[in-house]
C-alpha cells in the first residue's frame, strides 16, 4: 500500500488538473463537503464557480464547451442537487455537448436505504447520458476520471457523469495518479476510419448531380471541418444549407450558403431540399424538425449520409450512400478528387429564389424583434457569440443573426431547454473572456434561470443580456393562434417583473428599449458596456408570428411562408 | 431514396407489425454494474419487449454474455442493434436469427400425479429424451433441454396433467464453426 497523502477527493481534483479541467461550475452540499473541501486544500489551476442553481451549473458548462470546444466540469451534491441537473444534462446528451458532471453521493453502505438526499442519479440519469459511474473504491477514481474526460470527448461527444459517495472521496487514496483505461468496448477511433468504397460512391453519386444541395450539421462544427467544407462547396460549385446548430460552420453570407433549413429555415432551403437530386449531410442527424414528413423528404434526391455515429444512419433518413466516419477526415479525401459540377444553372435558380422570398420583416407596427436582431448584427458585424433561449425569438435570431464562423452560436436545439440562453452565455463569457457575448432570450425563458445574474455580477461578466419581452411564451402563443382558433391558454405572461429594476437590483446595468428609433443607440450603449452584466430589456410587438414555418410533421412543400389566410389543420408531428 | 408513397407513416407502422420476426441477439459486455439496466432501457425505450434474456460469465469474469430473445419490427431492431453498440460496456452484439446458429433452451416442468399417471407421463418424458430430477409420492420435475420447440411441444403434451410450474431459462445461442458469438 502506498500512502499518497491525499484523500479521495484530493486526487480525483489532481485527476481533473492533470486531464486539462479548467474550470468547474458548481453548488456546494453535504455529500460533496470533501470535494469542496480539496477545492481549497489542494493547489490546482482549476477556476471553482458558484452558481445559483444546479441546472445553471450545467447550462454554463454547456455554454463553455459550444464556445470553445473543451469540456468543463460540473460539481454538485447529492439528492436535490444531482436532480436538478437533469435538464442541463439532458439538453447537453441531445447536442452532444462534452462535459463531466460529478455528483455527490450518500456514504456507500447506505446505498438504496432511501438515506438523507440518497437518490439513484446513476439510475435517473442513465438516458441521458453518454456514460456514467457509481464510484465504489477510492483508488479507482483516477481511471474513472481519466475514462469519463476521454468517453466526453472523443467520438460524438456527450456528457458522462460520476456519482461518488462521500466515504469514497474522504477516504485516504492509496493508489497511483496514473491508471489505465479499461474500456474494451468503446473504440471511437474504429468509426472515424472511413470506407474507400463509401468514398468512392459518394464520388459517383456527386459526378451525376445537377441540383445538389449540401446540408451542414453540428457533427461538422464538433469535427472542425469549416475549412473543408468551404473548399468542397466552392470546388463543387455546391450550395450549403445548415441546421440549427450547424449555423456558421459555412459563412452565412456566402455567396452559396441557403442559410438554414427546416420548420422555421428560409424558404430558399427549404425548396433546394425539395428540388434537390442529391442531398448530403455532413454531422446531420436527419432531425425531425428539418425533415418534417419523413417519407416525402428529399424523396426524388440521392441521399448521402455521412456521420460518426452509426446509429444515426437510417434513423429517420434511408440513405442511398452511407458514409461513416470522422466528416473533416471524409471532406479531406473527398476534396482530392473533385471537380467543378455543372451546377451554374442550379445555383441561379437558387438566387432566384433568395430575391422572390428573403427574409424579411415590416418596420412598422411596434418593435420587432427581428429589427433588433439584424441591428444586433449590424453593430456587431457578425462577430459575437451569440446564444439563444427557446421560442420565436430563438428562431428570429436564427434567421437574422448570420454568423460566419462556427462556435459563436450557441443554442439548445434538441432538447430546445428554455433557461439555457442566459447561463450558456455565462459559460461561454468565461470561456472567451475577451469577446462580446449576447445571450438572446425571452421573457420566459430567461425567468427559469434569471438567478444566474448573481453569478455574472460576481464574475464581473460583461455578457449581455437581450430580453425580447413580448409578455408572451410567444412560440406557444403563435401555435395556438395558428392551429387552436387563437383560443389562449396559459401563455400570458402578465405579472412579469420590471427586468430592469431587477438587473439592478442585482447590481447589473439596465436599459429599457421601446421604440424603433432607440434601437441602434440601446444597442451601443449595451455593446460598450464592458463593467460587468448588461440587461436590455426590449419591449416588442405582443403577437407578431415566426415565418416561414412547416407546420410539424408536414412535407417541406406544405411550408407556409406567409401567414395563410385559411384555418390549418392541428399539426400530426409532435410540438 | 425514399420511395414516393403518400401513405402516411401510421400505416407504414401498420405494415411493420405484419413483418415482425422472433431474433435471437448474442451481447458480449464488460462486466460492470449497470450494464443490464442499459441494455434493456435500450429496447425499453423503444416500447420493445424483451422476451427471454440469459445473462452468464463470459470467458473470464471481466465480460458477460447476454443472449436475448426478442420480436419485432426488424428495422427498429436493426437501430436498437446499433444503440446497443453505441453503449461504452457493450464489446459486440450480433444478431443470430438468419446465420443458423446453435440455440438452445432449458425447461423444468413440475407436475403433480399420482402413481397411476406417473408411468404415463414418464413415457413423454422419455421420448423427449428428459430427465427426472425429482420425484415424490405425488409429484415430479421433469428436466428438457433442446430447441426451444421441442420445450413447447413438451408443455402442450404434459398440458392434460396438472402441471403447476413451468421455468424456462431462455434461449441461448452459439455460433456455428469457428465464427463469433
Ligand atoms: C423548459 C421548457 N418548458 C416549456 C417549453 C415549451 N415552450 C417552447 S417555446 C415556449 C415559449 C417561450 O416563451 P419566451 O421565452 O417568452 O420566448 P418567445 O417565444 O416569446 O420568444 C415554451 C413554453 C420548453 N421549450 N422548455
Ligand atoms: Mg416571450
Amino acid at each position: 500500500m502506498t500512502t499518497t497523502g491525499l484523500d479521495g477527493a484530493q486526487a480525483l481534483l489532481k485527476c481533473l488538473d492533470r486531464q486539462g479541467i479548467e474550470i468547474i461550475f458548481g453548488y456546494s452540499g453535504g455529500s460533496v463537503l470533501p470535494i469542496f473541501d480539496a477545492l481549497e486544500t489542494l493547489d490546482t489551476n482549476i477556476k471553482f464557480v458558484l452558481v445559483r442553481h444546479e441546472q445553471g451549473a450545467v447550462h454554463m458548462a454547456d455554454g463553455y464547451a459550444r464556445a470553445t470546444g473543451k469540456p468543463a466540469c460540473v460539481l454538485v451534491t447529492s439528492g436535490p442537487g444531482a436532480g436538478n441537473t437533469i435538464s442541463g444534462i439532458m439538453t447537453a446528451h441531445m447536442d452532444s455537448v462534452p462535459m463531466i458532471i460529478i455528483t455527490g453521493q450518500q456514504v456507500t453502505w447506505m446505498l438504496g436505504k432511501d438515506a438523507f438526499q440518497e437518490a439513484d442519479i446513476f439510475g435517473i440519469s442513465m438516458p441521458i447520458v453518454k456514460h456514467s459511474y457509481l464510484v465504489k473504491e477510492t483508488n479507482d477514481l483516477p481511471r474513472i476520471t481519466k475514462e469519463a474526460y476521454h468517453i466526453a470527448t472523443t467520438g460524438r461527444p456527450g456528457p458522462v457523469l460520476i456519482d461518488i459517495p462521500k466515504d469514497v472521496s474522504q477516504n485516504p487514496f492509496t493508489g497511483e495518479l496514473d491508471q489505465e483505461m479499461d474500456l474494451p468496448g468503446y473504440q471511437p477511433e474504429k468509426a472515424s476510419k472511413f470506407d474507400p468504397v463509401a468514398i468512392q460512391a459518394v464520388l459517383d453519386a456527386l459526378k451525376l448531380s445537377k441540383r445538389p444541395v449540401i446540408l451542414a450539421g453540428h457533427g461538422a462544427v464538433l469535427a472542425h471541418a469549416e475549412f473543408e467544407l468551404k473548399t468542397f462547396a466552392e470546388t463543387l460549385n455546391a450550395p450549403v444549407t445548415a441546421t440549427l446548430l450547424g449555423k456558421g460552420v459555412f459563412p452565412e453570407t456566402h455567396n452559396l450558403s441557403l442559410g438554414m433549413l427546416g420548420m422555421h429555415g428560409t424558404a430558399y432551403a427549404n425548396k433546394a431540399i425539395v428540388e434537390a437530386d442529391l442531398i448530403m449531410s455532413v454531422g446531420s442527424r436527419f432531425d425531425d424538425r428539418i425533415i418534417g414528413q419523413a417519407d416525402k423528404f428529399g424523396r426524388n434526391a440521392t441521399i448521402i449520409h455521412i456521420d460518426i455515429d452509426p446509429a444515426e444512419i437510417n434513423k429517420m433518413i434511408t440513405a442511398d450512400i452511407q458514409c461513416i466516419g470522422d466528416a473533416k477526415a471524409i471532406l479531406v479525401e473527398l476534396n482530392k478528387r473533385i471537380q467543378r459540377l455543372d451546377t451554374d444553372e442550379w445555383v441561379n435558380h437558387l438566387g432566384g429564389y433568395k430575391n422572390k422570398y428573403p427574409l424579411s420583416y415590416k418596420m412598422h407596427g411596434g418593435l420587432k424583434m427581428q429589427h433588433i436582431l439584424d441591428e444586433l448584427y449590424n453593430l456587431t458585424e457578425g462577430k459575437a457569440v451569440i446564444t439563444t433561449d427557446v421560442g420565436q425569438h430563438q428562431m428570429w435570431a436564427a434567421q437574422f443573426y448570420k454568423c460566419d464562423a462556427p462556435w459563436n452560436w450557441i443554442t439548445s436545439g434538441g432538447a430546445g431547454t428554455m433557461g439555457f440562453g442566459f447561463p450558456a452565455a455565462i459559460g461561454a463569457q468565461i470561456g472567451r473572456p475577451n469577446e462580446t457575448v449576447v445571450a438572446v432570450v425571452g421573457d420566459g425563458g430567461f425567468q427559469m434561470t434569471l438567478f444566474e445574474l448573481a453569478t455574472a455580477v460576481l464574475e464581473k461578466l460583461p455578457v449581455i443580456i437581450l430580453v425580447l419581452n413580448n409578455h408572451y411564451l410567444g412560440m406557444v402563443r403563435q401555435w395556438q393562434e395558428l392551429f387552436f382558433d387563437n383560443r389562449e391558454s396559459g401563455v400570458d405572461l402578465h405579472g412579469n417583473p420590471d427586468f430592469v429594476k431587477l438587473a439592478e437590483a442585482y447590481g447589473a446595468t439596465g436599459y429599457n428599449l421601446k421604440r424603433p428609433a432607440d434601437v441602434r443607440k440601446v444597442l451601443s450603449k449595451a455593446l460598450e458596456h464592458k463593467d460587468g452584466p448588461v440587461l436590455i430589456n426590449a419591449e416588442v410587438a405582443k403577437t407578431s408570428n415566426v415565418f416561414p414555418m412547416i407546420p410539424a410533421g408536414a412535407a417541406l412543400e406544405d411550408m407556409l411562408i406567409e401567414p395563410p389566410k385559411t384555418k390549418l389543420p392541428k399539426p400530426v408531428g409532435s410540438t | 431514396m425514399q420511395q414516393a408513397a403518400d401513405t402516411v407513416t401510421k400505416i407504414d407502422a401498420e405494415e411493420n407489425k405484419a413483418t415482425t420476426a422472433q431474433h435471437t441477439l448474442s451481447v458480449y459486455v464488460s462486466n460492470k454494474p449497470g450494464v443490464l439496466a442499459r441494455v434493456a432501457q435500450t429496447f425499453a425505450r423503444r416500447g420493445y419487449n424483451i422476451e427471454s434474456l440469459v445473462v452468464s460469465p463470459g470467458r473470464n469474469d471481466e465480460f458477460s454474455r447476454m443472449s436475448i430473445g426478442v420480436s419485432g419490427n426488424p428495422d427498429m431492431l436493426d437501430q436498437i442493434i446499433k444503440q446497443l453498440m453505441k453503449l461504452v460496456d457493450v464489446v459486440h452484439c450480433i444478431d443470430h436469427t438468419f446465420d443458423n446458429s446453435v440455440v438452445k433452451e432449458l425447461g423444468l416442468i413440475k407436475i403433480l400425479c399420482s402413481p397411476d399417471e406417473r408411468g404415463e407421463i414418464l413415457q413423454i418424458a422419455e421420448h423427449f429424451n428428459c430427465k427426472t430430477v425429482d420425484l415424490t409420492k405425488n409429484s415430479l420435475i421433469l428436466m428438457i433441454t433442446g430447441d426451444s420447440d421441442k420445450i413447447d411441444a413438451l408443455t402442450e403434451m404434459t398440458s392434460n396433467f396438472e402441471v403447476i410450474e413451468l421455468v424456462r431459462t431462455g434461449k441461448v445461442v452459439m455460433a456455428r464453426g469457428s465464427s463469433t458469438t
